[in-house]
């Protein structure tokens, strides 16, 4: 809405919207008091790191025993918390972007940089897959389709990727392609398993895919212990290794593991961005997921639209199996992927459902991951404070109202602000 | 208790709801508040109640300025709503409804389910609001449900009662009994304010009258002293034409040939028992009936919605009978369906999606599988403009819009293909007057233009006012044809199953003007 068209505003009203030409520091005041998208997660990070802050106060024997003399060294209780938190939010952040000390030394010796980098590598490859997997369960939710079934199609994707990687010769031109293709086939066919189910019998796709979790996951345990899937003269279930010809390249040399899956990821995420804005068939999702009756009286296919949909949702996350296994593990083992379908998902709850979203939230979840292991090691505060900082995130983006009444917000222009749950199991 | 409504106002965004609104609404007075769909009315009334909060103005009661905070507080001062969609737990009884909230009860915090049916006894017999307290709500008829809303209201002992379109879903007969209990209780002395988009109604009911149009009050009228007419032309601010003009038809060569179709709903059941009608270019059939005889049916299978279990469809050369919507449309149909906000519309995308949502994959809104959007909103500004869409651009959302607006863009959607056919459902339920008379007169440009035109329709008086040839369907068949001086009397027997029609489509004395009936 253009705020032109209105007639003369009082200027003394606070609450009408400044006029278009307003200078560019009212409308950032006005944009970051106000409950919009972009405030409202970034509030709840914060909130996040406030609630681990609480966390880690109550914790740490050292913070509780300053706290309990407050009456008699009551400045001690402050600089002690403050140097606690210190340490472990640097650490955070040390372990997963930058150590400055490290950059220092790098810098006067001109040696050492491969360690320089290694917090900001290991951060972009754990990122990879959830970016992948992210983007494809965000491309379902914004279609109305709920893609739970995320580890399925993982370890559909990574089975296909491996059964390629070791069983095809070929120069890597051609082989490296047809690894990363053979991921996205393997999570297309477990995604069209739901897909064909809803679209013929009405079944709901989300007890589907959940229950196809659990298939997939043994399908995989049940043929590690097979040949010719299995490492030949070894009693663990572990796979064959891949060709090296069917291996991600490193980007930066060997040192450091981030590699040619981040483009992958990147490339994809952007070609998700185009697809659900401008292409023809994202805007058929779209209209199929908003109002699957106007569809088919304007002449769509909603069969073929909630068929092709789970399929492109789980080639994207077919693709995250893909990644790992051709970028870092090069062999699958039981258990493959972890929980990487399911923070897919909040990952897509964290971005908003928009790829760049996604790219953003899979960045500060790998961060905090891989943050939370050297905060761990350098100062005792166990990792699992990074899932209570993740779910408190989460749990704030979901209520954007609890945040807007926390941090005192305005309230948002129509349209600015929605619930992802909407719809939710519907 | 005398209610004053002082320079209200209300802005949503850009958009003003409510300009400076002053009403004074006296002792005993039903008071109307008149106007097209979106002029404000029901903003007006939320504002009144506490739902939304004025950006300016005062609400005063008996002269001293009160501020609701919340419903509730409307209620504490004697302000009573009845919404347009009733507020009860269907599984509740008639009693349990009306003391909701605020449960009468004994010592020990037993309810006291004596007291609230006792009350409601009061109140039924001192305003003739006929319920039976024990009753469950889901088991009562649209109008005694009503009723149990006023209860509520008044057990709260409300003195002044806002009604938000009460009539929308009453027959004739409710109607007439909720005007006497309008009646009674303006005598007591309690207030009423009556909000509606229906002149007959205003008429036969109101005290004073409140003309409402885009957010102003645009005129006061004493029901003695106007006519529809004057009314109609405050609300559209223009003179409205209250018949529809059009030329005798010219029919051309048969465009839709249907032959002994039959269609099975989902419970086996023949809902189209052996239907053979025809449909030329340039005339308007129209297909007459009580809902639920098969109507709705027989129209999704024109358009593919659903197939027929046997007979044939045929549009031109083409055999629709097991073709899919989509080639149903590509082949020339065009179809305005009957719940524009379930199959019409995408209620959370803009008017220019909402306008491509049958060409947005085609030259030249798409090449390639990419969607050219600067086309399709340029296309959306130029619809706009051509089907009088009132919108502030076509970005806006089309949920944001009027019921006459969202129709306009189901229109302009449907008519911007290449149309051998128009199957038109109940085009104009629940629109407003100015709407009603635009969507008639491009029905009949499309005929005259060419085109052959299946009209569904219950209201007899757009039948009669459109159709060249009207077919009466009762219980899946199709009873009689009959041209438009048949008389509604007749047709309204054939609809009962009741009257043969004799020898017909003798339509010689076609008028060309009919007049139409503006309920």
């Amino acid at each position: 809405m253009s705020a032109a068209s209105l007639p003369s505003e009082a200027p003394e009203r606070p609450a009408s919207p400044p006029p278009v030409d307003a200078p560019p520091w009212r409308r950032f005041v006005r944009f970051v008091t106000e409950a919009n998208v972009a405030m409202v997660t970034l509030l709840a990070v914060v909130g996040g790191l406030f609630v681990g802050a609480i966390l880690i106060v109550v914790t740490t024997p050292a913070t509780l025993h300053a706290w309990g003399e407050l009456g008699s060294h009551p400045g001690r209780a402050f600089s002690v918390t403050f140097q606690t938190l210190g340490n472990a939010y640097g650490a955070l952040f040390v372990g997963s972007v930058i150590s400055p000390s490290a950059l220092g030394h790098a810098i006067s010796s001109g040696r050492g940089w491969t360690g320089v980098f290694t917090p900001i590598s290991e951060t972009l490859v754990s990122a990879t897959p959830l970016i992948l997997a992210g983007t494809g369960v965000a491309l379902g939710f914004s279609t109305g389709v709920f893609n739970i079934g995320g580890q399925g199609q993982l370890i559909a994707g990574a089975l296909a990727a491996t059964y390629v990687g070791f069983g095809v010769h070929a120069p890597i031109g051609i082989h490296l392609p047809l690894v990363i293709l053979a991921g996205a086939a393997g999570g297309a066919v477990a995604g069209f398993i739901p897909g064909i189910l809803k679209a013929r019998t009405g079944a709901h796709e989300v007890i589907v895919t959940i229950m196809l979790n659990y298939i997939f996951l043994y399908l995989l345990e049940y043929l590690l212990t097979t040949q010719p899937l299995q490492e030949p003269h070894q009693s663990n279930s572990i796979s064959r290794t891949i060709s090296s010809t069917g291996q991600l390249p490193h980007l930066f040399g060997s040192g450091l593991r981030v590699n040619l899956g981040l483009i992958v990821a990147l490339a994809v995420a952007a070609g998700a961005s185009w697809f659900m804005r401008r292409s023809t068939l994202g805007f058929e999702f779209k209209v199929i997921g908003a109002n699957p009756a106007a569809g088919r009286t304007a002449g769509m296919d909603a069969r073929r639209a909630t068929i092709l949909v789970l399929m492109i949702s789980g080639a994207l996350v077919g693709m995250a199996g893909m990644s790992t296994l051709a970028g870092t593990d090069f062999f699958l083992s039981t258990g493959y992927g972890g929980s990487t379908g399911f923070n897919a998902i909040t990952v897509a709850l964290l971005g908003r459902n928009r790829p760049l979203g996604v790219v953003l939230g899979s960045l500060l979840f790998a961060a905090l991951s891989t943050g939370g292991r050297y905060m761990q090691a350098s100062t005792g505060i166990p990792i699992d404070l990074t899932s209570v900082i993740q779910a408190v995130i989460v749990f704030m983006v979901a209520t954007p109202a609890l945040v807007r009444e926390i941090f005192r917000l305005r309230e948002a222009g129509a349209g600015k602000i929605l619930l992802f749950t909407k719809g939710w199991g519907g | 208790m005398k209610l004053e409504l002082a320079g209200i106002t209300k802005r949503f965004g850009a958009l003003v709801a409510n300009d400076h609104i002053d009403l004074t609404v006296a002792p005993g007075e039903i008071h109307c508040l008149l106007g097209e769909n979106g002029a404000g009315k029901s903003t007006l009334m939320n504002v009144l109640f506490g739902l939304l909060h004025a950006d300016e103005g005062e609400i005063r009661i008996d002269d001293e300025p009160v501020r609701f905070a919340d419903p509730g507080d409307a209620v504490r001062r004697g302000i009573g709503m009845v919404h347009q969609h009733f507020m009860l737990v269907p599984v509740f009884s008639v009693a349990e409804n009306v003391v909701l909230g605020f449960e009468p009860t004994r010592g020990g915090g037993f309810l006291d389910h004596r007291k609230a049916r006792k009350d409601i006894r009061r109140l039924s017999q001192e305003f003739g609001l006929e319920v039976n307290p024990d009753a469950l709500v889901e088991h009562l008829p649209v109008g005694a449900q009503q009723r149990v809303e006023i209860l509520k209201a008044l057990i709260r002992d409300a003195k002044v009662l806002i009604l938000d379109e009460p009539t929308a879903v009453l027959t004739p007969q409710e109607i007439e009994a909720l005007f006497r209990i309008m009646r009674s209780l303006a005598l007591a002395g309690r207030s009423i304010l009556f909000i509606t988009h229906k002149l007959k109604e205003v008429l036969a009911v109101a005290d004073r009258i409140t003309v409402m149009r885009l957010g102003k009050v645009v005129g006061a009228a004493d029901p003695t002293a106007v006519d529809e007419a004057e009314l109609a032309a405050m609300m559209v601010g223009r003179s409205v034409e209250l018949v529809v003009r059009k030329e005798p038809p010219k029919p051309g060569p048969v465009v839709l040939e249907l032959r002994g179709v039959r269609i099975v709903d989902a419970r086996g059941v023949a809902v189209v028992d052996g239907v053979d009608l025809e449909v030329r270019a340039g005339e308007i059939v129209a297909l007459a009936g009580v809902q639920g005889n098969g109507q709705t049916e027989l129209s999704e299978a024109v358009c593919a919605l659903r197939n027929p279990e046997a007979g044939t469809i045929r549009l031109d050369s083409t055999d629709l009978t097991k073709a899919t919507p989509k080639a149903a449309l590509r082949a020339g149909v065009a179809n305005v369906p009957e719940d524009r906000q379930v199959d019409g519309l995408v209620l959370g995308m803009s008017i220019a999606d909402n306008l491509v949502l049958d060409l947005f994959d085609r030259e030249p809104f798409a090449r390639h599988g990419a969607r050219d959007l600067a086309r399709v909103a340029a296309d959306g500004e130029i619809k706009l403009a051509e089907f009088d869409i009132r919108a502030p651009s076509a970005r806006e959302t089309v949920g944001n819009l009027s019921g006459g607006n969202q129709q306009k863009v189901v229109v302009a959607r449907e008519l911007s293909r290449a149309v051998k056919l128009l199957v038109a459902s109940q085009p104009t339920r629940g629109l407003d007057v100015g709407s009603i008379e635009y969507v008639h007169r491009r029905i009949i440009e499309e005929r005259d233009r060419g085109a052959g035109v299946l009209l569904v329709s219950s209201e007899l008086d757009e039948v009669l006012a459109l159709g060249d040839r009207i077919a009466v369907m009762y219980r899946g068949r199709i009873v009689g044809i009959v041209g438009p001086s048949a008389g509604r009397d007749r047709i309204g027997l054939m609809m009962a199953g009741i009257a043969q029609p004799g020898p017909s489509e003798s339509d010689g004395d076609n008028p060309p003007v009919t007049n139409l009936d503006l309920t």
